[in-house]
């Protein structure tokens, strides 16, 4: 063969090796890495799995945010308006936390059906909603996008 | 009357526009050297007319004309003036006006900077930006008009800027980064503008190589301006997330890096042409993705904004428009771009060829990673987001094999070397960075950590390597620090964007792994130790901004005794809207940071308070200065100056700097 052929036929075969390792790579991490979303109705039936990294979201149940006295253990409701699901957060709530506001937790279902979460993220902007959250609402047969539309029953 | 005027003014904008991309084009087609020559007044108009009715914009703004939807939106009476002017592009309308501004502005420069090109490619590059440009204001016009009026009932007072980015760095950030974007926008029209007219020699190198290193230039800074921002004003301490928004402009860096690199290969070497044509394709088009990522709200993000899915379907047909426009002339015309010298194995194109398909890759899988949420939406497989270990899981490797490579690209020829040479002169930067990495991990930390070994060892091996280098260029040249000066600046530039690369890789890895917090309570009086450092928390106190109220913290911060410095984090509620901000106290050095953020008010006064030890954290923006400045020498180097006349002289003054390097190829 002539070497310059030669030359670019192994060139595209290191390519092409390198690229389908990259690929084969990139399904097993994301295999390992996706979070699943799961509003809190499908958690209160029981449809998400206990103890693997999932994300959850609704709105922040007004007047059950409890924070520990002596340290920053922090215990919240979300709800998606047909069920709620308790969140349990260790750590500093971000700025635009707030009762009655749509949030996005990631972290582990524990067997008690509590939510254990190591991230807690808020809005950051006042006209925006998570689309999971907004979607999770739809759902929900609630037809509104916010959470400012919610009853939250009593 | 005046934001009616901006209006207007963006309408004839648009109009010239349209003519820009038709009739220099077809003047280019046809060999019509008048229509040809319209491009550079077209755009001189157009650049005119943008701003104009960006100025009108701006003038609103100051002058507090709520009546404007988009000023009622983003601004407030109380907001102080820099704000009122940053707010402009604070939100979707405004942020895209200054996208098509800053495209008009790098297509005037094109027009005023190119008297050495034949006129035939100044027609083409600027008809391909202006087609660009029509989009973009037509996507205002139609879908995003910042002009709109709230008649009759105008508000009283606007609703203010998002508190977040009421911030210095938030002045600079978003033109910094879209003078990048669109800068890209550059070497795309002189990639379509090659392939229309399937000329592509060295000469189209040298013109667009300049271009695309500014607009790399801008990117890296707006980036690391970005990263900075988060930084300190987000208040987790964290200054990378994978954040969708953050992967978006951080693609196109990619990309754009892996371009500036083949450029240099067919410009010297003549070989990679249409790889480097599909690179400027692709850098384009990712940053138009990034473009509609913002924009469009489709992604849970940090910058996604309230947005109607009429946008987001205009981007993402404008974004299937260049793609696929581009990628179907680079089908029809690539085959006859034709790449004619060869080289071996152990050579600088072979090298740079696995830097670019590093970087490639990594940007790959960085997409995938991005736009997974959204694969998966569409094929109904649930909501999911895809976390920052995957990101780190690819790119941590890949950049290490990078670095690794990257200190051998500089001293290997083009075209071929040899191996013992090579050996000769790295072996001393191969012990040097081995040893250092094996030994530095001992004095930081309490515990030995390997990926610190490793990060240092690569870090110190691109540094050593960069300094053996010089070594090997004046290797015969008498007196070093004369025949340094005499180096050409281009290669200056190289070494000092590389030694950035070292900062950034260092400050990266050593931060991540050396980084300690502690989220704890705190009352006024009561002291805490964190990382060698006594923190007390003194007291609170209250004040009031131009258009918030804040508690401040009064943190003292002792190290054996002495008392290193006082911080000031703070907590803001904003008036209009009530939103809450932090603010971070930092005191900051070239080795460490200290960090401290109020969290919360907590029952008895005390408050949830998050203390950071963030070492070497600054050196992941002076790495990235150092990219940037090393960007800049590149382009300030002279042969990109020089007069058709003097082509010949500089020619002759090129090849000998290159038969200096060859004795070691033979």
């Amino acid at each position: 063969m002539h070497p310059v052929r030669k030359q670019r036929l192994i060139m595209v075969l290191f390519i092409v090796i390198f690229a389908s390792v990259a690929v084969g790579l990139m399904a097993y991490a994301l295999r390992e890495n996706i979070n699943l979303f799961y509003p809190p109705s499908k958690i209160a039936a029981g449809e998400a799995p206990v103890d693997t990294r999932i994300r959850a979201g609704g709105c922040v149940l007004p007047g059950k945010v409890q924070r520990a006295s002596d340290s920053l253990d922090v215990n919240f409701l979300i709800t998606d308006g047909a069920a709620t699901v308790a969140v349990h957060y260790t750590g500093i709530l971000p700025d635009l936390f707030a009762e009655g506001e749509a949030v996005v937790v990631n972290g582990k279902l524990n067997g008690d059906g509590v939510f254990m979460a190591t991230e807690v993220l808020a809005k950051h902007d006042e006209t925006y909603t998570p689309p999971e959250v907004a979607e999770a609402m739809q759902n929900a047969g609630e037809h509104q996008k916010t959470c400012e539309g919610m009853s939250y029953g009593s | 009357m005046v934001p009616e005027y901006g209006h207007y003014a963006l309408i004839l904008a648009f109009c010239l526009a349209v003519v820009l991309s038709v009739v220099p084009l077809w003047g280019a087609h046809t060999g019509n050297r008048n229509m040809m020559a319209t491009g550079r007044s077209l755009s001189v108009g157009m650049f005119a007319f943008v701003a104009i009715s960006f100025a009108c914009l701006v003038y609103s703004f100051l002058q507090d004309d709520f009546s404007v939807a988009y000023i009622a939106n983003q601004s407030n009476s109380l907001l102080p003036v820099q704000y009122k002017v940053s707010a402009v592009w604070g939100g979707h309308e405004g942020s895209l006006l200054l996208w098509v501004l800053i495209l008009a502005g790098w297509t005037l420069s094109v027009a005023l900077f190119s008297k050495q090109m034949p006129l035939d490619m100044v027609a083409r590059v600027l008809s391909v930006m202006g087609m660009i440009a029509v989009g973009f204001c037509a996507f205002v016009l139609f879908t995003s008009n910042p002009f709109d009026r709230l008649l009759p009932n105008a508000p009283a007072d606007g609703s203010d800027l998002n508190p977040l980015l009421q911030d210095p760095g938030l002045i600079i950030h978003p033109p910094m980064l879209y003078m990048g974007y669109v800068g890209f926008s550059v070497v795309f029209a002189f990639a379509i503008a090659a392939l229309l007219s399937g000329r592509l020699d060295s000469a189209w190198s040298r013109w667009s190589r300049p271009w695309t290193t500014i607009a790399w230039v801008f990117l890296t800074l707006g980036i690391a301006l970005g990263s900075w921002w988060a930084y300190y004003e987000l208040g987790w301490g964290g200054w990378w997330f994978w954040d969708p928004v953050e992967n978006a402009s951080f693609l196109p860096w990619l990309v754009g890096t892996a371009l500036i690199h083949s450029l240099a290969v067919t410009e010297k070497r003549g070989v990679f042409k249409s790889w480097t044509l599909l690179l400027a394709i692709f850098a384009f088009s990712l940053s138009l993705l990034g473009t509609f990522l913002v924009r469009s709200g489709v992604l849970t993000s940090v910058h996604a904004f309230a947005a109607d899915p009429e946008r987001g379907v205009f981007i993402l047909g404008f974004l299937a428009v260049v793609v696929g426009g581009s990628l179907t002339l680079y089908a029809l015309k690539a085959p006859s771009v034709k790449s004619a010298a060869s080289f071996e194995w152990i050579s600088r194109e072979s090298f740079l060829l696995a830097n670019n398909v590093l970087l490639v890759v990594a940007a790959g899988t960085i997409l995938l990673g991005t736009l997974y949420p959204l694969i998966a939406d569409a094929l109904n497989w649930g909501k999911i987001s895809v976390g920052p270990p995957y990101f780190n899981f690819f790119f941590t490797p890949l950049m290490a094999l990078v670095a690794v490579l990257m200190g051998v690209a500089a001293l290997v020829n083009w075209k071929r070397s040899n191996l013992s040479t090579l050996w000769k002169w790295l072996k001393t930067p191969i012990a040097m960075s081995l040893i250092l990495g094996g030994i530095l991990p001992l004095f930081i930390g309490e515990e030995y950590s390997f990926s610190a070994a490793l990060a240092i060892a690569l870090g110190s091996w691109i540094i050593l390597s960069m300094v053996t280098d010089v070594f090997y260029r004046l290797r015969n040249s008498k007196g070093f620090v004369k025949a340094f000066t005499k180096l050409p600046l281009s290669y200056k530039g190289m070494l000092i964007a590389h030694i950035g690369v070292a900062f950034t890789l260092l400050g990266a890895s050593l931060n991540t792994i050396y980084s300690d917090h502690r989220d704890l309570r705190m009352a006024p009086g009561e002291r805490l130790e964190q990382g060698g450092y006594e923190y007390l928390f003194k007291e609170l106190v209250e004040l009031r901004g131009p258009n918030y109220l804040a508690s401040r913290g009064i943190i003292e911060v002792y190290q054996d005794g002495k008392q290193v410095d006082v911080l000031h984090p703070e907590k803001r509620r904003y008036f209009s809207g009530g939103n809450l901000m932090t603010e971070a106290g930092i005191n900051a050095g070239f080795w460490r940071d200290l960090y401290v953020a109020l969290g919360e008010p907590l029952d008895n006064g005390a408050w949830a308070v998050r203390i950071h030890y963030k070492p070497f954290v600054r050196w992941i923006w002076l790495g990235a200065i150092l990219m940037g400045l090393g960007g800049l020498l590149a382009v300030l180097d002279k042969r990109y100056r020089q007069k058709v006349t003097q082509k010949r002289a500089s020619k002759v003054a090129l090849e000998s700097a290159s038969t200096t390097r060859a004795p070691s190829a033979s």
